[in-house]
């Protein structure tokens, strides 16, 4: 018998860290995502790092997507890839989206953020940019 | 995935490493005759945990009891592991897996381990992946394993197979006493809970339940009369008469020789369900292949299928011995 192709979806984890309280963004691209194919964990608002690390973990995510919108993404990303390291996973690429300054970017890909999804992103390009993350994840 | 990096995972998760454990699961929801000798060597571990089936119609509180029934056991002393099953969409087979939500208190606890799959449109709604991870958790020692069902409603008594306590939760507004006599999910449960108890139509829901669980028309029959408990998950009521109720169960279980049947059961429902995955499989790539001719196909897949069976019957021999303990 022939290998079955594999029927794994890509699995995205969409979360929220800290205090700020405006999902709605972060549901849109949940439910975009799941339109799209995808298995979105959504673990919803007012997140630490340690419970979004643990939940990806567990959930063996191939992609975590953040979504940011209080000014403290540089912080967020740091503390996060961080303990993604601690862990041993920082294979698991690392997405944020949200009102981040333009100039921000730099830096957060300085820290290991692998794409920045700023407002008015074309749903379209976040599916194909996550797409290509998670085929060039080492599964 | 080759061999050696599954016994790896497999070896790392025995140590309590959760990423590994994380990825064994990834490893066992893709399934396939390659790899049935992981569930093969997990069956020889597992047998002890507690499985506790949780279901209900959607929305009457499952995933927040849950996080109450979690707080509750981890107080005495139990490590608890839940698998949490949620919808695949039929359009975009996709999903949004959200159950989780309702229990990240418990994220970081290093006794909780939660995973969400999704019904990949499997029937009665419990997919071979979720069973394969319930297996797991047991053989990695968890000693409740709580498996939430997606709450399809009044179809979906697959869970009976799995689970060695059934807990079904009811609602108050979810139906008047015809409700409650009908069959399907209702009948099955060994606890009842009406959930949202704070709410004014409680007590006559829970008067309805307790009448039809004490003349015995519901319930798995056998030695035990079901037990009806009120909640309510969200003011954290009646959580300590739930956890009651399932160490009750869980004794009797253990003292009429019953849990024993209901591991024999669920091994039996999983290794039908891979014997199905493998069948399907099989057919499926000969429809695609055959469908513009149809009656060389329907020919095709007669020998396909003669094939897919004689696989599937040899996969079942191979792990029947899991079936006698």
């Amino acid at each position: 018998m022939k290998n079955p192709p594999t029927t794994r979806k890509i699995k995205v984890l969409v979360a929220k860290i800290g205090l700020d309280g405006h999902d709605r963004g972060a549901k849109v691209i949940a439910r975009a995502l799941r339109d799209a194919g995808f298995e979105v964990v959504y673990t919803g608002l007012r997140q630490t790092v340690d419970q979004v690390v643990s939940a990806a973990i567990q959930e063996d995510v191939d992609i975590i997507g953040i979504n940011q919108h209080e000014g403290s993404h540089i912080y967020v990303a740091k503390k996060l890839i961080e303990r993604l390291r601690e862990v041993g996973a920082e294979d698991i690429p690392v997405v944020m989206g949200g009102s981040i300054p333009i100039l921000d970017i730099e830096s957060l890909k300085s820290i290991g953020v692998k794409e920045v999804f700023l407002p008015g992103t074309p749903i379209s390009e976040i599916i194909a940019k996550l797409k290509d993350l998670a085929s060039m994840k080492v599964k | 995935m080759k061999r050696e990096d599954i016994v790896n995972f497999i070896e790392r998760a025995e140590r309590g490493d959760k990423r590994a454990l994380g990825r064994l699961l990834s490893v066992l929801e893709d399934l396939s005759l390659e790899t049935a000798w992981i569930v093969e060597y997990l069956a020889s571990k597992s047998g002890r945990a507690h499985i506790i089936g949780i279901t209900g119609i959607p929305g009457s509180g499952k995933s927040t009891l849950i996080s109450r029934i979690i707080k509750a056991l981890r107080g005495k002393g139990y490590s608890v592991a839940v698998v949490s099953i949620d919808p695949t969409s039929p359009y975009s087979s996709g999903s949004i897996l959200g159950d989780r939500l309702r229990m990240q208190e418990h994220a970081t606890d290093p006794g909780v381990f939660i995973r969400s799959v999704t019904t990949k449109g499997l029937f009665g709604g419990l997919s071979l992946a979720a069973l394969a991870i319930i297996e797991a958790f047991d053989a990695m020692g968890y000693d409740k394993v709580i498996v939430e069902t997606v709450g399809v409603g009044q179809g979906e008594t697959d869970i009976m197979h799995v689970a060695d306590t059934i807990v079904v939760i009811t609602m108050p507004g979810a139906g008047d006493d015809i409700q409650a006599l009908k069959a399907g999910v209702l009948e099955i449960g060994d606890i009842y809970v009406v959930n949202k108890s704070d709410k004014p139509e409680a007590s006559k829901t829970y008067e309805y339940m307790l009448f039809v669980a004490e003349k015995g028309e519901v319930g798995r029959g056998g030695g035990w009369n079901p037990i009806v408990v009120k909640t309510s998950a969200t003011l954290g009521l009646g959580i300590r008469e739930l956890t009651e109720a399932l160490d009750k169960h869980l004794s009797y279980l253990i003292e009429s020789g019953e849990k024993e049947k209901r591991l024999v059961s669920r091994r039996a429902h999983m290794i039908k369900l891979i014997a199905l995955k493998i069948l399907l499989e099989s057919l499926n790539s000969v429809v695609e292949i055959e469908s513009s001719n149809i009656m060389e196909a329907v020919k095709s897949m007669k020998g396909f299928y003669e094939e897919a069976l004689r696989i599937a019957m040899l996969s079942g021999k191979r792990i029947s011995d899991l079936i006698s303990i």
